[in-house]
């Protein structure tokens, strides 16, 4: 029986400087000043049953008196902070709304309720894909997702070589993205979120296609970030990679904020509610 | 105080705390909460859209590259495409209705058909645009609005080819030269200006509709019809005349033809109507997607 009431985690949060920090990431200190505060925040996405919304599908609905709209709660009264010097892990199982946070913090969905602060500005983001126009090449991409992001054109100028090699994609930095691998999509994602220079940095899952080596590559350089970053917020399910690159950790299920504590912490206790199951599990057994 | 706070802190952190306070950031703070009425505070809005114009330029380039616009064929066919249709209407209306000024008439028609190309080019890309940029938009956050606005650029750099053959046409059917000609660039500004407004309107309108595109066709083609294209403002019948004037294309189209092709000084309510029509509509339809983009990310 793993043994961590609330005020335990919390000590040993707060006591950090005391505790041993992951290896190379610096301690988690809870008092610095905020770099992200998250109060009470919903998000619900409004959908609608078809897959595209029309005029036609809308009118008939109206003539049938049919409710056009389903809500999903992917995120549900979710209240954390993150002080400067945070490398935050994410975990949860798949839909517990990870990448919706990560997007909301981002600026790109509005929540539902609730309030976000954000000190900084913020990496494009995340997971595979980016933000990655299919039809035209990595180079183009890169540059729109320089330029969208708000770097100068003499900014993306400098930066597109560095991508391109960080990337190692070599000729097909020509060819358009859909003629890329999953694995080259998210190495070239990666290589573009951390050269922008981000203030915080954020990343959904983007280091699982690579291969081991570019995995390798990816860690040092997030490495590297956090000491020029203010926050970095990690999702992944690869939980070795959260304890080694993270600080303090969250767990997300079904939209609630689960547990936060050390990497370690929230780690043991998602394993083990994998292991045993959702329904023989609760909080107080831990 | 904060000295105090980040003592504890490992060196690189009480680094990164320093550099964060030397940047100002502690007082630049973004703060995202639900919007009620929707609108995205104005002014701070549009000084990132300004600073980011080079992402709609480079977005509008890139796609244009990857049509093949900028090759000598693409060229070609987006002059051709207009011209046929100017040839069809043409053989239409003075073949069959027996008109007598067939050289100035088709000069006013070529002119005339090629910027509605441009307006309802604009259009129709401009609606495909926030749909279509859909992992940019699910990704990303920046003023949606440049992605109708890069449409716009992309249409009018489409109707750069056809107006240079516009002049060839305007030499080889004998119209005037004039100086007034150039006043016409005041009535291309407010087609320009007045294209991004409905144009935003419909790139907005398509994310909650996705069948706006397939409507977008007869209303253009009827609005063609309602607009002085296939005739000169002054041949509009009495009984027509007074809601034709209500279609706002009556002045800003037929301002621009009248000073590009005949070198007619428009009169006084013309050159009040078309500046109008255009600053309303772009208003209205810029209002209207901003209150709805931060929407986009969730619908699409
Ligand atoms: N665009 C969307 N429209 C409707 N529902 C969505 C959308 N994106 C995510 N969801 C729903 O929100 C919930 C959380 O999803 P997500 O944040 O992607 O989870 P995770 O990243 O943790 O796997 C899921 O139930 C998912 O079905
Ligand atoms: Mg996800």
């Amino acid at each position: 029986m793993i043994s961590l009431s609330a005020s335990e985690s919390s000590t040993a949060t707060t006591g950090a400087a005391a505790a041993a920090p992951p290896s190379k990431v610096g301690p988690y200190v809870p008092d610095a000043p905020l770099a992200v505060k998250v109060e009470n925040v919903s998000v619900t996405y409004r959908t609608t049953f078809e897959r595209t919304p029309t005029l036609k599908t809308a009118i008939v609905r109206l003539g049938r008196g049919e409710r056009a709209v389903r809500e999903v709660q992917a995120l549900k009264g979710v209240s954390f902070e993150v002080p400067v010097g945070t490398s935050l892990g994410i975990v949860g199982a798949n839909g517990a709304g990870k990448s919706t946070l990560v997007r909301t913090l981002g600026g790109i969905l509005p929540p539902t309720s609730g309030r976000i602060e954000v000190h900084g500005r913020i990496s494009a983001l995340l997971a595979l894909g980016v933000g990655f126009n299919p039809n035209l090449s990595g180079i183009e991409n890169v540059v729109l997702g320089g330029l969208a992001n708000g770097l100068t054109r003499a900014q993306v100028r400098e930066r597109a070589d560095e991508i391109a090699d960080f990337a190692e994609l070599g000729e097909f930095m020509e060819l358009p993205i859909r003629t890329y691998s999953s694995g080259m999509r998210s190495r070239l994602a990666f290589a573009v979120s951390v050269h922008m220079d981000p203030d915080i940095l954020m990343i959904d899952e983007a280091l699982s296609a690579g291969d081991a080596k570019f995995k390798q590559k990816a860690a040092a350089k997030m490495q590297d970030l956090m000491s020029t970053a203010r926050a970095m917020f990690l999702v992944s399910h690869a939980l070795g990679s959260i304890k080694e690159l993270c600080n303090h950790a969250i767990w997300l299920h079904k939209g609630e904020l689960m547990m936060q504590g050390t990497p370690d912490e929230v780690t043991a206790a998602y394993t083990k509610f994998l292991q045993v199951g959702e329904d023989a599990f609760s909080l107080e057994d831990l | 105080m904060k000295e105090a706070e980040t003592s504890a802190a490992h060196a690189a952190n009480r680094e990164t705390v320093q550099r964060a306070e030397d940047a100002g950031y502690l007082s630049e703070v973004q703060v995202y909460e639900p919007h009620r009425v929707g609108l995205p505070p104005l002014a701070p809005y549009f000084r990132e859209l300004w600073r980011r114009r080079e992402f709609a330029a480079e977005l509008s380039r890139a796609e244009m590259r990857s049509a093949n616009t900028r090759t000598f064929f693409g060229q070609v066919w987006l002059v051709l495409n207009p011209l046929l249709l100017a040839f069809v209407y043409f053989i239409l209306l003075f073949i069959l209705s027996r008109r007598a000024d067939g050289a100035a008439f088709f000069a006013h028609l070529t002119a005339g058909i090629f910027s509605y190309y441009f307006i309802s080019g604009s259009i129709s890309t401009g609606a495909r645009s926030v749909v279509g940029g859909g992992s940019l938009i699910a990704n990303m956050a920046f003023p949606r609005l440049l992605m109708p606005l890069s449409a716009v650029r992309t249409n009018f750099y489409r109707f750069l080819p056809p107006m240079a053959v516009y002049f060839v046409i305007h030499a080889a059917t004998g119209q005037q030269w004039s100086w007034r000609q150039l006043l016409s660039l005041y009535f291309l500004a407010c087609m320009i200006v007045f294209a991004s407004g409905v144009s935003a309107f419909f790139a907005a309108l398509q994310v909650y509709f996705r069948d706006t595109a397939s409507f977008l066709p007869y209303f253009l083609r009827i609005w063609l019809y309602l607009s002085p294209i296939l005739w000169f403002i002054e041949e509009v019948p009495h009984r027509l005349a007074p809601f034709l004037k209500f279609n706002p294309l009556f002045p800003i189209l037929g301002g621009y033809t009248d000073l590009l092709v005949r070198g007619d000084v428009p009169p006084p309510w013309i050159w009040v109507a078309a500046p109008l029509w255009a600053i309303a509509t772009a208003g209205l339809g810029f209002l209207y997607f901003m209150s709805r983009e931060r929407d986009f990310a969730v619908r699409l």
